[in-house]
């Protein structure tokens, strides 16, 4: 297969944004949140931000993390079967190099307790990056523009279909305990009634 | 997630490794960087088959999304145009931010129940320095890693509690 030198660039761009997602995001999930959204969205605008929620309804409903699946989606949308692939193992080198010199250092060793140390002061502040990712998610979800920040936001472009949506949604999670699946299928059937039929 | 699939797999059905040890693969696959579920196959891989068993287990799990997404890539730009799927889309909008705000009051609701001064101020910091000063996330990673190394295995050896 003979590629040209654009193509090549843009899937080392593929690889090297998708290598640093793997590289730190830490805490599985949603940890990957925050940094595919700076990779795919802020350095590269490879996704809208419609496009990326659409991606991560897609990642709600679908076997499989986060990480790949948006490794897949983007790789495909930029540079075809050969991106996603590309993408996709830009996104697990990270995983390998650490992971394999983790394990070499675990069958000899046995001992865990040095990294838990890492991991408690990580943990706050991954909670934190998720927390200002879920923001811009909420904010895509509450107006009807796609550029609102917390800095620009106007009353006249609040959304209220979605906003009572998005209560109840929250309510019957935290209350019921529902499965987070079935809850978006349910705004989804709403959505469809609401925006498709009306 | 994973955990119950891997007991039910690797512990009852195949018996190559015991109960406590798939734990411990699990604890060290959520600690190091990039998905659980790619961590957690090497892990296995590498106790079971050295390193070919590491890239067979990690074939066999990049596969099922690899193939899914490509998919659904395919026919997104088609069901874009249709108005009932973009209705269908837009709704389930709302419910993924519901689902992300109940994750990220679970989870921060943990982090306040330790009721422990030093999360809670890295918490309060990073949140300020993503949102306010646009620091690069990467970064606040790095140091609050480095921090928390600092901190709980250096400063304060063996006291502190564990989360989860």
């Amino acid at each position: 297969m003979f590629l040209k030198r654009g193509q090549v660039m843009i899937l080392i761009e593929l690889f090297w944004s998708f290598f640093q997602i793997g590289l730190f995001s830490i805490g599985g999930g949603y940890a990957a949140l925050p940094l595919i959204q700076r990779q795919v969205l802020e350095v590269h605008n490879w996704l809208t931000m419609e496009e990326f929620t659409d991606v991560l309804t897609i990642s709600q409903m679908t076997p499989g993390p986060i990480s790949l699946n948006a490794s897949t989606f983007v790789g495909t949308k930029v540079a075809g079967h050969i991106g996603s692939i590309v993408a996709t193992i830009g996104c697990i080198t990270p995983s390998c190099i650490i992971v394999l010199i983790l394990a070499y250092f675990y069958f000899k060793y046995k001992n865990l307790s040095s990294i838990q140390g890492i991991l408690k002061g990580l943990r706050p502040a991954v909670v934190s990056l998720i927390a200002s990712a879920g923001l811009s998610i909420l904010l895509l979800a509450v107006f009807k523009s796609e550029d609102v920040t917390i800095w620009n936001m106007k009353s006249s472009d609040i959304n209220y279909i979605s906003i009572t949506m998005l209560a109840v949604a929250v309510f019957v999670l935290r209350k019921y305990n529902a499965d987070p699946i079935k809850v978006m299928i349910a705004t989804g059937i709403a959505g469809v009634f609401v925006y498709g039929v009306l | 997630m994973i955990v119950p699939l891997m007991r039910k797999k690797f512990v009852e059905e195949l018996e190559w490794i015991d109960e406590e040890e798939m734990l411990n693969l699990v604890a060290i696959s959520q600690s190091a960087p990039g998905p659980i579920a790619v961590n957690a196959a090497i892990m296995v891989g590498y106790r079971i088959a050295g390193v070919p068993g590491v890239f067979v287990s990690i074939f066999g799990t990049v596969l099922p999304p690899l193939i899914i997404i490509t998919v659904i890539a395919q026919f997104y730009a088609a069901f874009k145009e249709n108005r009932i799927v973009n209705a269908l889309l837009l709704g389930m909008r709302a419910g993924v931010a519901a689902v992300i705000i109940d994750v990220i009051i679970e989870m921060a609701g943990k982090i306040l129940k330790t009721k422990d001064k030093i999360s809670i101020m890295i918490m309060i910091i990073a949140l300020a320095a993503d949102i306010i000063f646009d620091v690069n996330a990467a970064l606040i990673i790095i140091l609050s890693g480095v921090f928390g190394a600092l901190y709980y295995n250096v400063f304060k050896k063996g006291t502190g509690h564990d989360f989860d």
